[in-house]
């Protein structure tokens, strides 16, 4: 696919775009700006960025101050600080106050690699979709990444973003299909078996559908870009017609995509599930292809997953 | 409002919410005594507000980030037609929008608030727009002295003197007492106001149950372009009741009968003198 540019470049690209025209835009880094890639922004729109500095808790506390003067603040901060640091400030200040603040979790899941537990984000879905009111989305590529910047800019109420580090393998051919906050995508309609996926792993589950087609399974993928609001609807779905569900997510197995699918499954129509992801430990060093492989986030393993389930 | 019809005020408002936490047989009494003439110099006087329109544009805004003595803030804007007074006795009741902390469902409130360490950033976000969109208005923040122990206050603090927010003011109930004994014991504060200073705001000390100095340095504020205003506002925890001044578990002490009666026995002395020195002038 070649692609080389990262989520957080078209995010940086979204909002340049649209804050020319809606001046209520603004951008907010914590000496991030480098990282989040919004170096251009701060430079053409120097009247709608705002540089906190490394403080966490006060570039949230700050955003809800502007949100509720009428802005429309944009969070870019690390995956890991902004949505632990500062969880109690996105509680209190973002959900509970009702402000419209986007925050942007990026370089999330273990896409700061070799840097260790201390900057992957692996329990960030867990915390965030505990909070009510708040959206949780994963876009799983540039396509995706275009149109969520878009509906966020038009969303009113606070959500939390995650994105990774590098460029990633597109999912979409272009922008042009219908993204919709909380509405899950079919990407491949299947009978035996549905594949649920979030973010950077849906390029994994769709790679594995090409595999279990070749070896004459019926395979559904789904791309759960928002975890919260839930589609339950399309989990039921699934669940109805294809009797069994296999969960792919960069995060801890503990209340991530997988475990908000299960709640799902458990209460409306229980089927056999596995969950794919991160287990109960600090997470190994490594490019994220590599640790993917290590905890068995890979078309390979997830192929003989669902050959397992279906008896095969 | 005049200084002498404004003592009155902050004695009936102190009556108010001692009558509202006996009802209730919940709050936090001693923070929202101290506090008590720092907001009614604020809302009856300093303030650009209007009652009948919560949310104009134009108003000044106040955060209570110290949000747990709310109760003097409850009375108030019930008093000054926010919502209605009788909804007062609902105050900590099953299903109430009164409840122990600020709550942005009642109008005159702009953002929830109570885990502490959360007000002067959301105050330095309203600063910070005021500044950008070239609007003016001034944004208070009232915070507790034990509150400085949470490290978000200073980050907070750095950007409000980064971003030379002149429209912002800071305001400490300085009363030295918390939950657990005085601030002095539980953490250390002192010298506060060098601690401030050198964060790079004006720093302005003075009493806050003192009408006059309260009016004047808050109308006052901020008076030095370019630097967020500091008000150490030395007050008495429980001022106003004789038997409760200073003394620390009133910091949630619900009044028994006999307490309140007493204490409003003493209150009511006090606004009658102010009632009668008004009359005289």
């Amino acid at each position: 696919m070649g692609n080389k540019i990262a989520n957080r470049q078209v995010i940086c690209d979204t909002l340049l775009e649209l804050a020319q025209s809606d001046r209520d835009i603004m951008v907010l880094a914590s000496d991030s700006r480098g990282s989040a890639a919004m170096g251009p922004f701060a430079q053409a729109c120097p009247e709608q960025f705002v540089e906190v500095g490394i403080a966490e808790q006060n570039i949230v506390g700050i955003s809800a101050g502007l949100a509720h003067s009428g802005k429309k603040p944009f969070v870019t901060s690390p995956a890991c600080f902004l949505s632990m640091r500062s969880i109690e400030q996105i509680k209190v200040d973002v959900a509970y106050s009702a402000t419209n603040v986007k925050l942007i979790g990026i370089s999330g899941g273990i896409s700061y690699g070799a840097l260790g537990m201390s900057h992957h984000s692996v329990q960030d879905l867990a915390v965030t979709r505990a909070i009510p009111g708040l959206a949780v989305i994963l876009p799983a590529d540039r396509h995706e990444t275009k149109r969520m910047t878009e509906a966020l800019v038009n969303y009113e109420g606070g959500v939390y973003v995650r994105i990774g580090r590098n460029p990633v393998e597109d999912v979409y051919e272009s922008a042009d299909y219908d993204f919709v906050i909380g509405k899950a995508v079919t990407m491949r309609d299947g009978s035996d078996i549905t594949l649920i996926a979030a973010g950077e792993t849906v390029r994994v589950a769709l790679d594995a559908e090409v595999k279990l087609k070749e070896a004459g399974v019926s395979c559904r993928v789904i791309n759960m870009h928002t975890i919260k609001p839930l589609d339950e609807e399309a989990i039921i779905k699934a669940a109805r017609e294809t009797g069994r569900i296999i969960t792919v997510e960069e995060h801890s197995v503990h209340g991530g995509l997988g475990a908000a699918v299960a709640e799902v499954v458990v209460q409306h129509h229980p089927v056999p599930l596995r969950l794919v992801g991160i287990p109960d430990e600090p997470a190994i060093a490594g490019k994220t292809k590599e640790v993917f492989e290590y905890y068995g986030i890979s078309a390979e393993n997830i192929k003989n997953l669902a050959l397992d389930m279906l008896g095969q | 409002m005049e200084i002498i019809e404004l003592k009155a005020k902050a004695a009936q408002i102190r009556m108010d919410l001692l009558r509202m936490i006996h009802g209730a047989k919940a709050g936090h009494t001693g923070g929202s005594l101290s506090n008590a003439d720092i907001l009614t110099a604020l809302y009856y006087r300093v303030m650009n507000l209007d009652p009948a329109r919560p949310k104009w544009e134009g108003r000044d805004r106040f955060i209570a980030s110290k949000g747990h003595a709310v109760e003097s803030l409850w009375c108030i804007l019930a008093d000054r037609g926010f919502f209605p007074k009788e909804e007062l006795e609902t105050f900590s009741q099953f299903g109430t929008r009164l409840i122990g902390h600020p709550n942005n469902k009642v109008p005159g409130i702009e953002m929830n608030t109570g885990a502490l360490g959360h007000g002067l950033a959301i105050s330095v976000g309203m600063a910070l727009a005021s500044k950008r969109d070239g609007r003016g208005y001034r944004v208070f923040c009232l915070m507790g002295d034990g509150e400085q122990a949470e490290g978000s206050v200073w980050e907070a603090a750095m950007a409000g003197a980064h971003y030379k927010l002149d429209n912002l003011v800071g305001i400490i109930d300085r009363n030295g007492l918390q939950i657990s004994g005085s601030t002095e014991e539980v953490m250390g504060l002192d010298p506060l106001d060098e601690k401030w200073a050198a964060f790079g705001w004006n720093v302005i000390s003075i009493d806050g149950n003192d009408m006059e100095q309260l009016v004047d340095t808050l109308e006052a504020a901020p008076t030095v372009p370019g630097k967020p205003t500091l008000i150490i506002a030395n007050t008495v925890k429980a001022k106003g009741i004789s038997f409760a001044e200073n003394v620390p578990h009133w910091h949630h002490h619900v009044p028994s009968d006999e307490e309140l009666a007493q204490a409003l026995a003493e209150l009511s002395a006090v606004l009658a003198g102010y009632q009668q020195e008004g009359q005289v002038r």
